[in-house]
């Protein structure tokens, strides 16, 4: 082993190097394959989402649209303008409501509805989620006051 | 009255703080009056800070709902403890804890410094203080706490239910003296950089502080994860959230930190980069703070968020980090590094152990903040799901649980890895021949599984292995053996504890990932279902009244696979000010298996949907994270904490340059 300093300096470095070439690869496959895009119902009509891919949508439970048989849940979720029916089976969260925002992860499947894997829950009563909140100020729908 | 007495200690603890700042930069070289002043001038505030959360405090005991924030955050119904709780429930009061938090930091360094060069101490407390003096202007001018509202409310609002439990009077608090505790070590890398004076005595120095942040934030972030697995009621331990995130970031960046500090301590090596992990950990703490307080970023434990307040915390951040790393790049190049040693050597193999924790500390950097820059330059709205951590984050972590046995055998300087694998040996047969007999009761399945049991039970056989060598276990008489364990200092055994805590947690989350069943249903009164051989009979509902809510509560008994059998309640609670629903999971403990039942809707005249899931050893994960903090603490009281190391600061004026 008779590097000289500078050599091993050398060593360490280029062995620091591929490591964080082969961590960065890594992250950025991995974030090409795995972010899930945000929706609202209008952008899901216009842009035409195709059935499958994992996505997630956000606006306001329609009132009276929400119908249990068991563990089934249908509901409908609209941003003043466009209307998409989501199903989720499983325990809504405590937060759920008709005429409250709703941000839903899943996917649209073949009839045009949205199977939904996951219903994101709210900690907090007054909490809009962002998403929802600009969702339904672009359409105009968003009374409430600047969060 | 009080309040406004709390509120005048505030303002005095915010100009002392600025004092502090002035009088410690301008005359840090002079020491003496200066130094003394400085020190006093750190312990008075944290007292003032004290007294100021004092009164905050007992106007929320009293409820005194002429304070805003007592009307806006609590309720005179609700039990003593969440009265109290509620204090740093909510965005004003969590930010007083954290000036608290920074104050008690700066206080305990001014008393346990003794053995510290007046000129360090100094430098180290004037920016503590000028941290002090930011956070406390940004508490008095934007998130006032003792604000009265007029005319006083009859009552109050009540504390967001969901934050009603015994976890808020634990995890926040340990979570500050965690990531909040990290500023000292900030402080000490910016007094490093201004007096350009940094070696292994600094290392030593810092050191103390670095492991007890470290312990609080290991405690505060499995607390706050057991927290949300049982209060959440969906089962879930850990879900890649921002807020989760933004505490789990510093915990990376800090425990890289532990370990290169020990390289700067015994080799003098790796001087700049301990000093950039010093900035980089509290940076991401702060990173953090901005995160959780902004809601930048959709979470599912947001709550008491302001946007508008999250701007100032941004620029704050920018100012500290930005100044600290302008510091480090005009002084950095001053500092020179020492100890030179082999590819193959303890040295060698603890700069892996950084390399791949700030790796992964990137990856989940990267993962957390992609949604918001991409969102600026394109507009779309994303979200980073858990499978882009598990894939990066895993894959780094493997490796690096892969070495983490190999590096307290090898020697400094240079090392011999057939010897070090050698000596090994029996913990890589254990861990072979364990992790067939898991494959072969699976049946030998195309599964990650049992490697990953596999992984966990190596890095504890390592870690067993390296306190059997180190008692030469085998290869002396007992007498020996015994003697040789109690002579180890308490560092070595807090190293090999706290690997195997590492160890059990992965256990722990190989099991509850793999493992775990899960059923949803729907239930009718006296009937049963099965679930990984446990039988969960369900009894039927009654009404609960609690202190300030009332509650569908639900009867379960659950018949386990050796036929006994325990009930369960799980409720679906509305509390009775805020009219907020709330679910509490019922749980039963069997070893570290848990039961977890969730109580849902009404199906029918007498029918309720119902969420049972079966979670193998997950109560491992925190137990684990348990033993890796107790080892921070049993490490705190290894001798050379408490000597100090004169010797090395004397030997830091005639060490030549290398």
């Amino acid at each position: 082993m008779a590097l000289t300093r500078k050599q091993k300096r050398l060593s360490v470095i280029a062995g620091l190097g591929v490591v964080l070439a082969l961590a960065a690869t890594l992250i950025f496959t991995a974030l090409r394959d795995q972010i899930v895009f945000f929706y609202s119902p209008s952008e899901i009509a216009e842009r035409g989402i195709e059935p499958g891919l994992p996505i997630r949508i956000g606006g306001l439970v329609l009132e009276g649209s929400w119908q249990q048989d068991g563990e089934a849940n249908v509901f409908v979720v609209h941003d003043g303008e466009t209307q998409m029916t989501a199903r989720y089976s499983g325990i809504l969260p405590d937060l759920f409501r008709e005429g409250q925002g709703v941000v839903a992860e899943g996917a649209v499947q073949g009839d045009g509805t949205f199977l939904a894997s996951s219903v994101l829950a709210r900690h907090d009563e007054n909490y809009m989620p962002r998403e929802v909140a600009d969702t339904l100020r672009q359409q105009g729908v968003w009374q409430g006051d600047e969060e | 009255m009080i309040i406004e007495l709390g509120h005048f200690a505030f303002v005095l603890a915010f100009a002392l703080a600025l004092a502090q700042t002035v009088a410690g930069f301008a005359f840090w070289q002079r020491g003496g009056a200066a130094s003394h002043f400085v020190q006093q001038a750190a312990i008075m505030q944290f007292v003032l800070v004290g007294l100021a959360f004092a009164a905050l405090v007992q106007a929320f005991m009293v409820s005194d709902f002429s304070v805003r924030l007592v009307y806006e955050h609590s309720h005179s119904i609700q039990p003593t403890l969440y009265k109290f709780t509620s204090v740093w429930g909510n965005h004003e009061g969590s930010m007083l804890l954290f000036v608290l938090t920074l104050a008690l930091f700066g206080a305990g360094l001014a008393a346990f410094s003794r053995n510290l060069p007046d000129d360090l101490r100094t430098l180290v407390l004037s920016t503590q203080g000028l941290m002090v003096a930011a956070f406390s202007a940004f508490v008095l001018f934007t998130s006032n706490p003792f604000w009265r509202a007029d005319p006083a409310p009859m009552d109050g609002t009540e504390l967001n239910p969901i934050l009603q439990d015994i976890g808020l009077a634990i995890h926040p608090p340990l979570l500050y003296l965690g990531y909040v505790g990290f500023s000292i070590c900030f402080s000490f890398a910016v007094a490093a950089l201004i007096s350009g004076r940094i070696d292994a005595a600094w290392a030593r120095w810092v050191r103390p502080w670095t492991l007890a942040s470290w312990a609080f934030l290991t405690l505060g972030i499995a607390m706050g994860s057991y927290w949300a697995y049982y209060e959440l009621g969906w089962g879930g331990w850990w879900f890649w959230d921002p807020v989760e995130n933004a505490s789990f970031m510093p915990w990376l960046a800090g425990t890289a930190m532990l370990h290169s500090a020990i390289v700067m301590e015994k080799r003098n090596a790796l001087k700049i980069w301990t000093v950039f992990l010093a900035i980089i950990t509290f940076s991401l703490s702060l990173l953090g703070t901005f995160l959780v307080r902004s809601g930048i970023l959709t979470s599912v434990h947001s709550f008491a968020s302001d946007p508008t307040r999250g701007t100032v915390i941004l620029a704050m951040l920018a100012a500290f980090v930005g100044g600290a790393f302008l510091l480090f790049a005009l002084r950095a190049s001053a500092l020179r590094s020492g100890g030179l040693f082999a590819p193959i050597s303890r040295e060698g193999a603890l700069i892996l152990n950084n390399l791949f924790l700030s790796a992964a500390t990137a990856g989940v950097l990267v993962g957390t903040l992609y949604p918001l820059v991409l969102e600026a330059l394109t507009g779309a709205r994303i979200t980073v799901g858990a499978p882009f951590f598990d894939v990066t984050f895993g894959a780094l972590m493997v490796p690096l649980l892969l070495l983490i046995p190999f590096g307290p055998f090898l020697a400094w300087k240079r090392s011999d890895l057939v010897a070090v694998t050698q000596r090994l040996i029996g913990a890589i047969v254990a861990t072979l021949v364990v992790t067939i007999i898991v494959f072969a009761l699976m049946g030998f399945p195309v599964s990650l599984a049992p490697i990953g049991l596999g992984i966990g039970f190596w890095v504890m056989f390592g870690a067993i292995a390296e306190i059997a060598d180190k008692g030469a276990i085998g290869r002396a008489s007992l007498a020996q053996n015994w003697s040789r364990l109690k002579g180890l200092p308490r560092s070595v055994w807090s190293t090999a504890i706290a690997h195997f805590g590492v160890g059990v947690t992965v256990i722990g989350i190989v099991c509850a990932t793999a493992f775990q069943t899960e059923i949803v249903t729907s239930m009718r009164q006296g009937e049963s279902v099965e679930i990984a051989g446990y039988t969960v009979h369900y009894d039927g509902e009654r009404l609960v009244e609690g202190p300030n809510y009332m509650a569908e509560q639900g009867a379960f008994r659950v018949t386990t696979p050796w036929n006994t059998t325990r009930g369960i309640t799980s409720e679906r609670r509305v509390y009775a000010v805020s009219r907020m629903p709330t679910t509490e999971a019922g749980i039963n403990t069997y070893g570290f298996t848990q039961m977890y039942i969730q109580f849902g809707e009404r199906f029918g005249a007498e029918g309720r949907v119902v969420r049972l899931w079966y979670k193998p050893y997950v109560l491992l994960i925190w137990l684990g994270s348990l033993i890796m903090a107790g080892a921070g603490f049993l490490s705190l009281t290894d001798r050379r904490m408490r000597i100090g190391a004169p010797q090395s600061a004397r030997r830091k004026q005639s060490e030549p340059a290398q």
